[in-house]
């Protein structure tokens, strides 16, 4: 018996779709582009996403209303980078970074406490009934993108890169955006957060066995609801911080936004495994490449694409890539 | 204090419209082994699983040293040192032996927080659980699942050990390593309540027995008195031990 037989073969699926693409592509510097732009895109997903996946796991709830936190975050930075203009129109990349830094921190406060509110009088009173659960999630993001109209709005808010963000590097003839590459950093940041608290304390101990057997942790002691709260109030946060880089990439933000995300998002905790951090992240990254090379080499396909994706990968592995134990 | 640690006055369960348990009274002496017996779907498992509250009693009371836990929440009756080990295990697959363990140490945020002593003495007990220490707990045989299950319930004192079936399906080399197990926690003042299909297991074990049928207790009394008449075993169990 093998004390660390990790499995590698999903792990190993990125690199091959990216490899695959190399011919079909062509151009090398396209596919350089293409290729760091569809990691971007998938570790802002995957930051929206692994919440989700959490909440899923822990609880068994399925929240068809976590875009609406996405939204929230996008419009919440709006504001805050509205009011630091002089810090985003200098072309200083760490004056920039001084007004997007609290541009995500105030979305993933905003986002986390209505998360909070959201499970007290949405989720709470759903427990255990997923048909109900999906109506009334789907209501509350209805109503909160209603609310966010309200504030902010119904039109189309432009939420512009910061001055020192925009443009590209040049990595022989490929051109890379800066933002991306910054994209790619939160997302590993949260990635390894992420990672590290769920394999090194024992609260993320107490969240992977809650995944498995929640009735066998509330037998040792602990009080899972608690615990799921916290897991929905970050899944809430890094959803908001998800939406301001969701928005940024966009450079616009519509209160539509989150449930356009939505889509995505489902097919990324599918794929992944449901209540699997690791898998949400090889999911993201798969979906991210996914629309970026579709997208280049046959574009009416791109929106079909990820759906073939999940069927391709569900075919292979019914219950994800990294299907949590015991569910 | 009463001499009995545990007790169960009425209780009824339901599990949505169906009636499991009709009124059970049970008393588990404080410091001893107590033997819950009974066919299939006598309802022996619901009543282990109502002590804990993962099935609410509809009627009835449950009271642990005194205090009525019957409609407290699972997790403040686990509280009250009382450990249980599920029919099916309750082991994490995904995890290691050694974050099963971390687990129910409550008092430990680290695996070096435990006491290293009692690991030892655990070790002692089930070879397996030092040998497979670091590894996923999901690719232990049966036998050392069972034997991680119980190794987990005892990683802190309790005071009372609750067991759904111990030795199913064990062979018999690791049921007679379970017997040691629970002999030795006995000595150490640990209560034990273990629900049995294994009738030699129980005879060699326990020191008191209930006997269930359709949802009651219908015997109880010292294991050597059921022990002793073939006639009454026969009555009850449809069988002799």
């Amino acid at each position: 018996m093998k004390s660390m037989d990790f499995d590698w073969k999903p792990l190993a699926l990125v690199p091959l779709l990216a490899l695959l693409m190399v011919p079909l592509i062509g151009s090398s510097s396209t596919w350089i582009t293409l290729t760091v732009a569809g990691l971007a895109m998938g570790m802002i997903i995957f930051v929206i996403a692994s919440g989700l996946t959490l909440v899923f796991g822990l609880m068994d709830v399925l929240n068809f209303g976590h875009g609406v936190f996405i939204a929230l975050g996008a419009f919440v930075a709006t504001s805050v980078l509205g009011a630091m203009s002089d810090w985003t129109n200098s072309d200083v990349l760490w004056r920039n970074l001084v007004a997007v830094f609290p541009a995500m921190l105030v979305a993933m406060a905003v986002a986390g406490a209505v998360g909070l509110a959201f499970e007290r009088f949405i989720v709470r009173p759903v427990y255990g009934q997923h048909l109900k659960q999906i109506l009334i999630t789907m209501g509350g993001m209805i109503i909160g993108e209603e609310l966010i109209k309200v504030v902010w709005g119904p039109a189309q808010i432009a939420l512009p890169l910061p001055e020192g963000m925009r443009g590209s590097l040049f990595l022989g003839d490929a051109a890379i955006e800066k933002y991306r590459l910054m994209a790619v950093a939160v997302g590993l940041g949260v990635f390894l957060t992420l990672t590290w608290v769920l394999g090194r304390t024992k609260i993320g101990l107490l969240i992977r066995a809650g995944v498995q057997d929640r009735e066998m942790v509330e037998s040792l002691g602990y009080r899972i609801k608690r615990l799921f709260i916290g897991v929905f109030v970050v899944g809430s946060a890094l959803a908001g911080l998800g939406g301001v880089m969701w928005g940024l990439y966009q450079q616009t933000v519509t209160p539509q936004m989150g449930a356009q995300v939505n889509v995505l998002i489902f097919i990324v905790i599918i794929v992944g495994g449901l209540g699997s951090t690791g898998g949400a992240l090889i999911g993201a990254l798969l979906v991210g490449l996914m629309a970026n090379y579709t997208g280049f080499l046959a574009p009416k396909v791109a929106l079909f694409s990820n759906i073939a994706l999940m069927v391709g990968v569900l075919l292979w592995r019914p219950q994800g890539v990294y299907p949590v134990a015991n569910r | 204090m009463s001499a009995n640690l545990l007790t169960l006055s009425g209780v009824h369960t339901h599990i949505g419209a169906y009636h499991i348990l009709h009124g059970v009274d049970l008393a588990v002496p404080r410091g001893q082994l107590t033997m819950l017996l009974g066919r299939n779907g006598a309802g022996k498992t619901t009543t282990l699983r109502t002590i804990m509250g993962l099935w609410r009693a509809s009627k009835g009371k449950v009271d642990f040293e005194g205090r009525d836990i019957t409609a407290m929440e699972t997790p403040l009756i686990a509280r009250h040192d009382i450990a249980y080990v599920p029919e099916n295990m309750g082991i994490f697959a995904d995890l290691t032996v050694k974050e099963n363990m971390l687990l129910a140490a409550r008092s430990a945020k680290r695996a070096q927080q435990m006491d290293a002593q009692r690991l030892q003495w655990i070790f002692s007990l089930f070879p397996a659980v030092e040998k497979f220490w670091n590894h996923p707990a999901g690719k232990l045989s049966g036998g050392q699942k069972q034997m991680l299950a119980v190794a987990r319930a005892i990683v802190e004192p309790r005071k009372l050990l609750i067991v759904d079936e111990p030795s199913k399906g064990l062979a018999p080399a690791i049921i007679n390593n379970m017997i040691d197990a629970f002999a030795q926690l006995k000595r150490t003042g640990t209560t034990l309540l273990l629900v049995e299909q294994n009738l030699s297991f129980a005879k060699r074990l326990g020191d008191h027995v209930a006997v269930m049928d359709n949802g009651c207790v219908v015997h109880a009394g010292s294991m050597q008195e059921l022990s002793d008449n073939e006639d009454l075993q026969h009555r009850l169990l449809g069988l002799a031990i």
